[in-house]
């Protein structure tokens, strides 16, 4: 206990130093750069001096001629950059810290960390005297929203959200109304009965507050819920809400200033407002889909530039929302629609290395500007101008949990009457108390005109959002616990579960053809149909446009095990379950048994050779190039990599056994040194009568058989297994096609007879 | 007149104990049914496989199937019919009846249950209790039968790392000369536990009386 204590101390240490320097370094980096907004009076140390310096230089230089500059100090010309860049460092070096520290991440959400540490940046840019950087709203909106929104919008998972979109819309649009008025309403009654320092605030002003205050924040959302794991649901529930709503934020905040400005409100105003919601909301989605079906036609043309394929995703998913903020549209909506109609289709089209680049991309962008953006909300709390009314901060935190809480019991009493699966009240419970604000609300507050009052509105807003994030954020994931409420399902998507979900579709579109109505089956098979037969040919390159969905399935699948047998390497880390069952146990048994292994199409199986040939290749050559010796390998010196190699290189073939049944063609094999030895835990002995062939440069074996014969000696995820497979690595050497199978099944049988007494000795 | 009414209210509410339907919603389906039937009693192969939308379904074959496989009728029986009554289109009908509210846990787990048995009685054609390869590679095919040759080559490969992903969850450890014989109800169930059936499998039943239902059958 002690020890762990001391061990967490010093790893503690070492860090917390670290981050004191950082924190140092870049406060006088950033008082460094506030020099030319303030008086040059003060003492400054570092770098400030330095560019004092360097200006006498300068004047020197023209007085006399001085010696060559070996060394010169020119800070000015990447202040601006610096500076970025070195903010950036600083918020991830936080965030790499609160990793490491242990226990901290289990009790307090990321975002609350970071908002402390901006709080804490914040505090001694303040204490020294600098202006701090403050959370500037273009930086925000047009810099650092997008990525967040777009990896959201990306990884949509869409069965979930299409099937509650009417669930998702009702909280969505009703609800954030519901939210606006009632708490724009309440101020202004409070307001009104405490009158005051707060008589002066009109009706609409009141409003426009409530707008801002009460539109559920993505970007909040997402920092928090990541990390509860809730089931898909409720997940989806409050993440599409949050995402759906900008629509309705943006048309109300835009119609109360406009108002605001112009003073009074006529009918026809209110109704151009309703016409506006759709305008933004169905004009967002239409851009974004354009954007997003250029996109996809695009990459169908990349084959032969798979490096530039992820910048397009991103450039255009890009100008999808800055052309949505150009006609005030709704950009969030915009940049979802771009992400949905974009990715079946460009999946289909780039390289598996592109779509891992645009994925990593994605998540990189927005994890920095999630990190980013709360620790700009944490340094500009204390620097902005405030004004604190204890009445007024009270009452907006406390009206908004009031009007969120019966929002949605109310919408749910009304949408359970439509629901199939009925939201229970645990659910409600977790969408209300899942309502976060965040930095958006913050923003739009900064966008206000500047009047007494908006001081007061942001001080309230901030208020709001540290209470949402800090308080709920913290304790909601107790409350799932103690609720007990579902969580996400952790299992990976099986080929069982996806055929019987392919055929699950098309069972209850049939049940609904003959029970006679048009249902949501129906629709979504003729949705289906029709992006079949004509979409799909026009946006997917080459003959995977035809490709049903189930084989694409399979197909990734196959992929992504071959990647993860390679990647997982030679350390215990066997990546499924490990069984010993294999296609002989299932195949019926029969003399019209041609092949004992299944075939997939040949072109993707030949990638999916080239990809671990390279691989392997790569293990090999770097064996070869510490290899002193070419032909003969000291047992005692390599085969520790050699083993770890062999275990690899068997493992793996084991695991493609079920998939991979085309042999290799000769010619594409490296040569394989065979190395003859016993397992480890013998001594290194190079045993003669085991290994009658001796040194072979011959090609690798093709994989069916070797496999074949792996299959036969049962598997244990042990060495002793890994031994005998070896040995009958070895000895398959020389075998030559297909038509040998069922003779060497046969003979490896009997060779592998003697295993089970050697498994006893080894384990 | 009044009695009639009265006969078919109860013949009605003797059905909806049986199947957990809503008056409504049996008179909705009678309605379907008669018109299915063309006024006869009862209905056979033929009169489903006139439904125009069904014929770009895949599965159309095995759905039609079901209707009339005894074994979904609850009773112990089994075998085929020639024709089904109404009852027995209920009864079938009943498996697709979402999960409510007032729904306890002891009732969602039967009702997966019963909604896995359906499933698992359309792949096991032969009755013998397990889904052979041969059977499941069928399921897979007729799947991917709308795909052209695509569909066929891969098809098999499909169902056989299918096959052996059931084998290899249910039945770790085998030894090369064990034979898994088939996919029996309980393996088919601990694979498709994370699907959550009860809240997959259902359809929405018509509560309100409809004047004129829009997806009519041509006539034969």
């Amino acid at each position: 206990m002690a020890e762990l204590r001391l061990a967490r101390r010093s790893s503690f240490l070492p860090l917390t130093g670290l981050m004191c320097v950082l924190l140092l370094v870049f406060v006088s980096v950033a008082s460094a750069s506030r020099d030319v907004v303030s008086e040059n009076n003060e003492t400054w140390r570092g770098p400030a001096g330095e560019t004092r310096g360097d200006s006498h230089n300068q004047t020197n230089s023209t007085a006399h001629k001085k010696a060559f500059p070996v060394l010169s100090f020119n800070y000015e010309h990447v202040r601006k950059p610096f500076e970025i860049s070195l903010w950036i460092l600083l918020a991830l070096l936080m965030k790499l810290g609160f990793h490491i520290i242990p226990g901290v991440q289990n009790i307090v959400p990321e975002s609350c960390l970071l908002i402390g540490v901006g709080l804490l940046v914040g505090g001694i840019i303040k204490a020294i005297g600098e202006e701090a950087p403050v959370l500037d709203t273009k930086l925000f909106f047009l810099y650092l929203l997008p990525p967040i929104i777009l990896d959201a919008g990306y990884f949509l998972p869409i069965r979930p959200f299409t099937e509650n979109m009417g669930t998702i819309l009702v909280f969505a649009v009703v609800g954030t109304l519901w939210n606006t008025f009632f708490i724009g309403g309440m101020i202004y009654g409070v307001c009104r009965i405490e009158g005051g320092q707060l008589a002066s605030v009109d009706p609409l002003s009141c409003l426009l507050f409530g707008t801002i205050v009460s539109a559920v924040d993505p970007v909040a959302v997402l920092a928090v819920f990541e990390e509860i794991h809730i089931n898909e649901l409720l997940h989806i529930l409050v993440f599409g809400e949050s995402l759906l709503n900008d629509a309705v934020t943006v048309v109300l905040y835009h119609l109360f200033e406009e108002f605001t400005h112009a003073g009074t409100v006529t009918v026809v105003d209110a109704i151009l407002g309703v016409v506006c919601f759709f305008v933004v909301s169905l004009g967002g989605i239409l851009v974004g889909a354009i954007y997003g079906i250029l996109g996809a036609f695009t990459s169908r043309f990349t084959s032969h530039t798979r490096v530039i394929e992820p910048l397009f995703v991103f450039l255009y998913s890009y100008m999808a929302y800055l052309s949505a903020e150009v006609f005030h549209l709704s950009g969030i909506m915009s940049l979802i629609a771009c992400g949905v109609v974009m990715r079946p289709y460009v999946e289909a089209n780039v390289s598996h290395k592109s779509y891992t680049t645009i994925k990593y991309f994605l998540k990189m962008w927005s994890s920095v500007s999630e990190t980013l953006i709360f620790i700009f909300l944490g340094v500009s709390t204390v620097a902005g101008p405030h004004a604190w009314n204890w009445t007024f901060v009270i009452v907006t935190v406390v009206l908004c949990l009031v009007s969120r809480v019966l929002g949605v019991i109310g919408l749910t009493y009304i949408i359970n009457k439509f629901r199939i699966v009925k939201l229970t009240k645990k659910d409600q419970f977790i969408v209300a108390y899942g309502g976060l604000r965040g930095a958006i609300a913050f923003s739009l507050g900064f966008l206000l005109t500047n009047s007494e009052m908006k001081n007061m509105f942001l001080t309230a807003i901030i208020t709001v959002i540290f209470f949402t994030v800090i308080v709920q954020g913290m304790t909601i994931r107790p409350l799932v616990d103690l609720l007990a409420v579902k969580k996400k399902k952790e299992s990976k998507r099986s080929i069982n579960e996806e055929i019987h979900t392919q055929f699950l579709d098309h069972l209850l579109t049939g049940i609904e053809d003959i029970c006679g109505h048009y249902g949501h089956h129906h629709w979504k098979d003729k949705l289906n149909r029709f992006n079949k037969a004509y979409v799909k040919k026009w946006l997917i390159a080459g003959e995977r446009s035809t490709e049903p969905q189930l084989i694409s399935f399979y197909n990734k699948m196959e992929m992504k095990q071959a990647m993860m047998l390679v990647e997982s390497g030679s350390t215990a880390q066997l990546p499924t379950i490990v069984s010993s069952v294999s296609m002989q146990n299932i195949k019926p048994r029969g003399p019209a048994r041609q092949r004992a292994i299944p075939s997939i199409s040949k072109s993707r199986e030949q990638e999916i050779r080239k990809i671990l040939r390279a691989n392997l290749q790569k293990t090999r050559q770097r064996l070869r190039s510490y290899s002193r010796h070419d032909l003969m390998i000291d047992p005692f010196e390599d085969n520790v990599s050699e083993v770890r190699f062999r275990r690899q290189r068997v493992e793996m073939e084991r695991r493609m056994s079920h998939y991979l049944t085309v042999p290799a063609n000769r010619q594409e094999t490296p040569p394989v040194r065979k190395v003859c030895f016993e397992s480890e835990h013998k001594v290194y002995t190079y045993d003669d009568s085991k290994s009658p062939r001796g040194w072979t440069a011959e090609p690798d074996p093709s994989p069916p058989d070797a496999v074949s014969l792996l299959n036969e000696s049962s598997q244990r995820a042990n060495q002793s297994s890994e031994h005998r497979a070896k040995h009958n690595d070895e000895l398959r050497a020389k075998v030559p096609d297909e038509k040998e199978e069922q003779d060497q099944l046969k003979l490896s049988r009997c060779l592998s007879d003697p295993g089970p007494n050697k498994e006893e000795d080894l384990s | 007149m009044g009695a009639s009414q009265t006969r078919t209210e109860h013949k009605y509410q003797d059905l909806a104990d049986k199947t957990g339907f809503s008056l409504e919603q049996i008179e909705n389906l009678h309605k379907r049914f008669q018109q299915l039937s063309n006024n006869e009693e009862t209905i056979n192969r033929e009169h489903l496989d006139s439904i125009p939308s069904l014929a770009n379904n895949p599965i159309r074959k095995q759905i039609i199937e079901a209707f009339f496989d005894k074994r979904n009728q609850h009773q112990d029986e089994v075998g085929s019919c020639e024709e089904i009554g109404f009852e027995q289109f209920l009864m079938v009908m009943s498996h697709f009846r979402p999960p409510s509210l007032k729904t306890t846990e002891e009732e969602k787990e039967a009702m997966r249950k019963e909604k896995l048995r359906f499933l698992f009685n359309m792949h096991d054609t032969d009755n013998d209790g397990t889904i052979t390869l041969v059977e499941y590679r069928k399921v897979v095919e007729e799947l991917l039968s709308k795909s052209g040759d695509i569909g066929q080559e891969a098809a098999k490969a499909i169902a056989d790392a299918a096959m052996l992903e059931v084998a290899s969850t249910n039945v770790p450890h085998m030894d090369p000369d064990d034979f898994y014989e088939g996919i029996t109800f309980e393996h088919f169930e601990q694979i498709l536990k994370g699907l959550e059936m009860e809240t997959r499998m259902y359809i929405r039943f018509l509560d309100v009386e409809t004047p004129t239902l829009r997806c009519g059958k041509s006539t034969s």
